[in-house]
């Protein structure tokens, strides 16, 4: 209950300011295409310098949640996820915006972000210790199969065909080897000096979604102007409530994945939305309507990525070991004002922990408010005709690539994606399982080869990679997850025809 | 407009002439960019940051230094930039690390080499040191290397990755020793092969001394030994392997400083050399660096032109056999 004795250091004019600074910057800069939760707490921690280490860290910790949450409103309105973690919001948030639904879609999402975020903080108030043991449990061979059941979740996933779910899962995973490999320093696929880094991530996902929009909507040309204006319906904040409430499988379903998958170093953040919308999918007896604007896939989504941010800073605040690139700022944060993650963090400076992790707290709770507030000013943007639309995500999906790395790089590769994304598109492929391999690739590689190294040095690769509880119980879910998806597969004889490959 | 462009242009040309004619004594006139090939919030970018936060002040360059972060593939992605496409006009320098990317020269596929660089500065020295976990049954060198002689191949140990520091160290270690053992690289730099070795997924590890001094003051690892010519003031309790009986120099010790690419006019790096070590000492500099937990070590350009040099002999022997 340590921390209810720091809540009070919250309050305190300048540190609430700065946590209204961080929250709505946070929000702003979340909503702006390519700039992630990384790089916006990377381009805060310059100001931190002058500010005392609490202070920084509350503005640190307040950027932190609400640029994840804030990342919701371009996957929303304009189908640019600005981070991996918003991947599966586009699915049904953007069809929602796109039925007049924007208000309402964006007001369930920031209410089941601050649900699943709060949380997930409090996970981290009581159960660091625990949690601490869970995070280092994940060895090469798990974190395989865990990759491996992100893997058969690509087929399921957003589109009319299993078949061409996996094709452009495969698709994803060659993307996904392109540039020197890790851990050998090999070159593969690099015919570009832009790609020796490999694909980037954040500009590959901005190509992917929002390109083939873009050229649909010039496509389009102007006829029709004006008569496709959207009447954008109002939705009472209430009614969300109502929704939320309607939807509590979902809200459960997404905050447990989400501060599951979100503790394990490394590979946490990146899919925790995704596998949290598959896994609600599966279970809901509305499982057809996922897709298609339907509330409980951007609950499911919002609410275990924001569910992951608490969780994801137990390794970096118990063992001061960094989990995902986001903690590794922060812990830059930390060390200039020379205190270290770990013991020395909750001994010896408990006041800037505690502050830090109430921050989170308090965080989320603004950020919601200041979202529904301007949830439904926000929506107005899908009543913007499509030719202007056209041109604004194209600046913004330029913008938002270029300034990932400062690299024009990376808006040649943006752009080649999303060309090929729309030629894709037309013959009924779709861009959430292709993103899905390019993250999982890697993940996947770098682990097998790493345990495998490892497994020929000591018992042998069979043991290795078969024996033990952990490996045997995600093997299983794996095999369980192929057998519910082949089962739900015959049962709706939803088999690729014919005529479905040649549409 | 056209005149308008027309006469930017020229003012332009007539304004770097004239910076061309005064030997550069006003440079630097604008403020100054620097490439850093790894990721914001690694350790070289947070120390890179320290470094240049004071540039702006009279008494260094007057001019703030920007840092802008190009990371991919072990740093080559930023270094082949910088040899490649960065301009050598003085207003963009470069953060290298050795032996890095000297190692990632001689092993090819890149667009650089030591030629391609002109060191102006070294801010920072991090040595690596072998890490165990706290329950370890290793207590020194010795025991470690007792086990890889008894066990050829066996004995696994993490480090961030091939042809970085860590993977020169424990190639040093081999041949030193004359044992067998499982160098494992992780993806994700230092911070998962520290996991590795706290989670007892692999026996031991080579980590960069700032972060297993973080580790160890976290209460989950012991440190065996440095990887340097001398122990460190961090943790004066810590024998090198020459101590132990190894016979390993500081080849492996991964120095961090500031360069420029090939044909950056003569007059600035000179300005450059004279100024940014002075910059390295201020004292709010020095402060940050220790609390932070990071060593520093000042040299000079003609220091550093020497250490590259001979980094490059050492380097090419270790790694002719790969």
């Amino acid at each position: 209950m340590e921390f209810l004795y720091y809540f009070g250091d919250v309050f305190t004019p300048i540190n609430f300011g700065l946590l209204l600074l961080g929250t709505i910057g946070g929000l702003i800069l979340g909503a702006t295409p390519g700039l992630s939760p990384t790089m916006a707490v990377a381009l805060l921690i310059p100001f931190t310098f002058q500010l005392q280490a609490a202070q920084g860290l509350i503005l640190l910790g307040a950027a932190y949640t609400s640029t994840v949450a804030g990342g919701a409103v371009s996957a929303i309105l304009l189908k640019i996820p600005g981070a991996p973690a918003n991947i599966a919001t586009t699915l049904d948030g953007h069809t929602m915006a796109q039925k007049g639904e924007g208000a309402k879609a964006l007001q369930i999402s920031f209410l089941a972000s601050a649900v699943g975020g709060v949380f997930g903080v409090l996970l981290l108030i009581f159960l660091t210790p625990v949690l601490a043991k869970w995070a280092l449990a994940f060895g090469p061979s798990h974190l395989f199969w865990l990759a491996i059941l992100g893997v058969t979740v690509i087929g399921s996933l957003d589109s009319k065909s299993v078949v061409k779910g996996l094709l452009s899962g495969c698709i994803g995973l060659w993307l996904a080897t392109i540039g020197f490999d890790d851990i050998m320093g090999a070159q593969r696929f690099i015919f570009h000096p832009s790609l020796g880094g490999g694909i980037n991530i954040i500009a590959a996902l901005i190509g992917l979604f929002a390109i083939p929009q873009v050229i649909t909507m010039f496509a389009k040309g102007r006829k029709g102007d004006g008569a496709e204006v959207l009447k954008v319906q109002k939705h009472p904040i209430s009614g969300a409530f109502k929704e939320l409430f309607r939807n509590k499988r979902a809200m459960g379903i997404g905050t447990a994945v989400g501060s599951v998958i979100g503790l394990i170093p490394g590979v946490g953040g990146q899919i925790a939305g995704l596998v949290a919308y598959d896994q609600s999918k599966k279970f809901s007896p509305d499982r057809d309507k996922f897709g298609t604007g339907h509330p409980e896939g951007v609950i499911a989504a919002e609410s275990a990525n924001n569910a992951m941010v608490g969780p994801s800073l137990v390794p970096l605040l118990t063992l001061s070991i960094p989990g995902s690139p986001t903690a590794a700022v922060l812990l830059g944060g930390l060390l200039i004002h020379g205190i270290f993650p770990g013991t020395d963090l909750f001994d010896n400076h408990p006041d800037v922990a505690w502050t830090f992790i109430n921050s989170m707290l308090i965080g989320q709770i603004l950020m919601c408010i200041f979202g529904l507030y301007v949830a439904g000013l926000a929506a107005k943007v899908a009543q913007v005709p499509q030719s202007v639309m056209a041109a604004v995500v194209l600046g913004l999906a330029v913008f938002g690539s270029y300034s990932v790395q400062s690299s024009m790089g990376d808006v040649y590769v943006m752009a080649s994606l999303g060309v090929m994304m729309y030629f894709l598109e037309r013959f009924g492929f779709s861009a959430a399982p292709l993103v899905l391999g390019l993250i999982l690739g890697p993940i996947a590689e770098a682990n097998f080869i790493q345990g495998s190294m490892i497994a020929n040095a000591t018992d042998g690769l069979a043991p290795y990679f078969l024996g033990g509880p952990l490996n045997i119980f995600l093997i299983a879910v794996v095999i369980a997850s192929v057998a519910y998806s082949a089962y739900m597969e015959l049962r709706t004889k939803r088999y690729t025809s014919k005529e479905e490959i040649l549409a | 407009m056209k005149k308008l462009l027309a006469g930017a242009a020229i003012a332009l040309t007539a304004m770097t002439g004239a910076s061309f004619a005064d030997g550069h004594a006003n440079y630097p006139e604008r403020p100054i960019m620097m490439m850093v090939s790894y990721g914001a919030g690694g350790a070289t970018d947070f120390q890179a940051r320290i470094v240049t936060m004071t540039a702006g002040n009279e008494d260094a360059l007057g001019m703030p230094i920007a840092i802008l972060n190009k990371p991919g593939a072990g740093g080559r992605v930023g270094w082949n930039w910088l040899a490649g496409q960065a301009e050598a006009d003085g207003y963009t320098l470069g953060a290298y690390n050795i032996p890095h990317f000297i190692a990632q020269s001689i092993k090819g596929g890149v667009e650089y080499s030591r030629d391609s660089f002109e060191p102006i500065a070294n801010w920072g020295a991090d040595p690596a040191v072998f890490v165990v976990s706290k329950d370890s049954e290793f207590n020194s060198m010795t025991d470690v290397v007792d086990f890889a002689k008894a066990n050829p191949g066996k004995l696994t140990f993490s480090g961030a990755g091939l042809f970085v520091g860590h993977h020169i160290a424990a190639l040093q270690l081999e041949k030193a020793a004359g044992v067998k053992m499982a160098y494992i690289p992780t993806k994700g730099g230092g911070a998962a092969a520290m996991k590795a070795v706290i989670a007892n997924e692999v026996m031991g590890g080579v980590n960069n001394l700032s972060d297993a001094f973080r580790a160890r003051e976290a209460g989950n690892v012991k440190i065996l030994g440095v990887f340097d010519l001398e122990r460190n003031a961090f943790m004066e309790d810590v024998p090198t392997l020459m101590e132990q009986g190894f016979d390993v120099d500081n080849a492996s010790v991964n120095f961090r400083g500031i360069m420029v690419p090939k044909g950056t006019p003569q007059g600035i790096i000179d300005k450059l050399a004279e100024t940014v070590p002075t910059m390295f000492e201020n004292s709010r500099v020095a402060g940050k660096m220790k609390a932070g937990g990071s060593p520093m070590h000042i040299m000079n350009r003609q220091e550093v032109l020497d250490m590259w040099e001979a980094r490059e002999t050492t380097l090419k022997e270790l790694l002719a056999g790969l």
